[in-house]
């Protein structure tokens, strides 16, 4: 059974200065498959989710969502498509509860960044559906809690708490379980399964922990000097010879060839 | 529940039956003190809606409530001498004026956003200054009568210093009302969220630069208000009004009071027109003893007087409650 295509990259190049970050990559990702991006330190996978998310413009080549162009579009744009990403540092809004961290996008979602004079508070909606989203990573009371004093690990979840509310089709994550304590890691990676078979939501996460991406990925996307070395299930990974290189300080050897 | 809103709705009527009373108790010198705090509270808290609230130093609101006070006075010289299109024409005015400089200004943030406000608010010092036939040059633009205030059932003459205060109190009270209603909707979560993160905040799919703009003209339209009460006040739109030091006033004020609060620039406004009384009644040299209290004051209440004593009773509270 062939799954459509949720995002499709062609050829996609991208260059600061002299120095080619991304140098000619396509891929494919099909819907609801829960794929991961891999490569060594400089590889090039916080770039290629950069160029995709809208943060930077491709220098050459193409980014198809739902198959519709999306090149170049700004990241607010991408996001009203359903096309979200999170952060490898931590992303969110310091001085605000936890429960307005969560309101904030979903206001944006309802239309109603302009609204004014209505209430935030008379709108028991918005702050149900915070709460579940809330309820949903597991930060079930501590909505009024200010975000800066809330635990590394449960600051990440915000992060996730913040894509979910945008109602997202595709959620890029950016070293999700970055800086996590052992426990922090295994809960988030629950967390990511968990949504990605019980939701209609495709993860494509980058990972530096190898343990947790064989762990949780479906499809295995090796990126290496900027470009795409290999491609496959995690077992076809596992057993290919030049991704062993890539990573066992082969990087002599890629830059040969 | 009952007790939360107990709290928070008395304080406010208290200062509000204050305000009120307040012309009936107090001598005319002291109503006009007030009339003052209460000008510069409504410019005070519009510069606060983007410093406070959205994140953005800007060192020209002066210059839109200059231009409040030019245009009112330029059409009650040249217009229908009425305080109501003089008013609604200052509120058109400045709104243009920060719709076209707010547009170039939001592209950047943080110093680049200070500078360029600064740069527009002496352009805009400048023009008043030098543009001789229009403006008066650096005398001013006085000379024209105060129309009474036409309220359809009475004609009421602002010759009256008490009158005159009861219109600055309504329209202040209104602009508080307008930014309290303001900071609590969707847009107000979102103006705090880009102060916090504009980049996340265009992550979640919203145009931070149109937001930032919204607060911008918002502020900038609040602050010609104010403008134009403090013209009519002094009988006279000068130069002065646009200059970078007094959007400098704007951002002590502020600070003194607390910027992360509503009334927080109030409060500070409040501060410093009552010291300057007291200061300058024993000395010449005012400035320097104010700068004196200043310091202390700000080394005290690191979140400004009215943000640390809310801080303080949060907490109190907070311990009481387990």
């Amino acid at each position: 059974m062939t799954q459509p295509i949720i995002l499709e990259v062609q050829n996609l190049s991208r260059s600061f200065g002299k120095f080619q970050a991304l140098g000619g990559i396509s891929l494919k990702i099909p819907k609801g498959k829960l794929c991961a991006l891999i490569g060594p330190n400089g590889a090039g996978k916080t770039t290629f989710y950069n160029v995709v998310s809208g943060r930077y413009r491709p220098t050459i080549g193409k980014v198809f969502f739902e198959g519709r162009d999306i090149s170049g579009l700004p990241s607010h744009a991408l996001v009203a498509r359903g096309l979200l990403r999170s952060f490898q540092v931590t992303n969110i809004f310091p001085a605000l509860t936890v429960r307005e961290n969560v309101l904030t996008p979903l206001a944006v979602m309802r239309g109603l960044s302009f609204s004014f004079l209505g209430s935030m508070a008379r709108r028991p909606e918005l702050v149900d559906e915070a709460e579940a989203i809330l309820a949903r990573v597991g930060l079930r009371g501590q909505s009024h809690r200010v975000v800066s004093t809330l635990a590394y690990g449960d600051k990440r979840l915000i992060e996730i708490a913040i894509v979910l509310a945008c109602q997202p089709k595709l959620v890029l994550l950016d070293e999700p379980t970055a800086g996590m304590n052992p426990e922090e890691t295994d809960r988030m990676i629950r967390l990511i399964k968990e949504l990605s078979d019980k939701s209609e939501i495709t993860f494509f996460i980058t990972e530096h922990d190898m343990k947790v991406v064989f762990s949780v990925a479906e499809n295995i996307f090796v990126l290496n000097q900027g470009t795409l070395l290999a491609e496959g299930t995690p077992d076809e990974i596992r057993s290919n010879r030049e991704v062993k290189q890539a990573y066992l300080g082969g990087s002599l050897d890629a830059a040969s060839h | 529940m009952g007790g939360l809103t107990l709290r928070r709705i008395l304080p406010a009527t208290l200062l509000l039956a204050f305000l009120v009373a307040a012309p009936f108790f107090l001598s005319t010198y002291w109503v006009i003190i007030l009339t003052e705090i209460l000008t510069m509270s409504l410019f005070a808290m519009s510069f606060n809606l983007l410093f406070g609230y959205t994140g953005l130093l800007s060192f020209g609101q002066a210059g839109f409530f200059g231009a409040g006070g030019y245009f009112a006075v330029l059409t009650l010289l040249h217009g229908p001498p009425s305080l109501w299109v003089a008013l609604a024409a200052a509120v058109v005015g400045t709104a243009l004026l920060a719709l076209v400089i707010g547009w170039l200004c939001v592209r950047l943030d943080e110093i680049y956003f200070a500078i360029l406000t600064l740069g527009f608010g002496m352009m805009l010092f400048t023009t008043a200054h030098n543009w001789r036939s229009v403006t008066g040059g650096s005398d001013g633009l006085g000379g024209f009568t105060v129309p009474p205030l036409n309220l359809i059932a009475w004609q009421v003459s602002l010759f009256n210093p008490k009158y005159f205060y009861f219109l600055v109190l309504a329209v202040t009270l209104l602009g508080t009302l307008l930014l309290l209603r303001m900071v609590k909707s969707p847009f107000g979560l979102l103006l705090r969220a880009t102060r916090e993160n504009s980049n996340r905040v265009a992550f979640v799919g919203a145009n931070v630069r149109r937001l930032r703009l919204f607060a911008f003209v918002i502020a900038g339209t609040l602050a010609g208000v104010a403008g134009v009460l403090f013209a009519i006040f002094n009988r006279i739109a000068s130069p002065e009004m646009l200059h970078w030091s007094f959007s400098g006033k704007a951002v002590l004020m502020t600070v003194l009071g607390g910027s992360g609060v509503l009334l927080g620039p109030a409060v500070g406004a409040a501060i410093f027109y009552v010291l300057e009384h007291y200061i300058t009644t024993f000395t010449t040299s005012w400035m320097i003893f104010l700068g004196a209290i200043l310091v202390v004051l700000v080394l005290a209440f690191p979140k400004g007087v009215l943000g640390s004593v809310m801080e303080f009773f949060a907490q109190k509270r907070r311990g009481a409650a387990p």
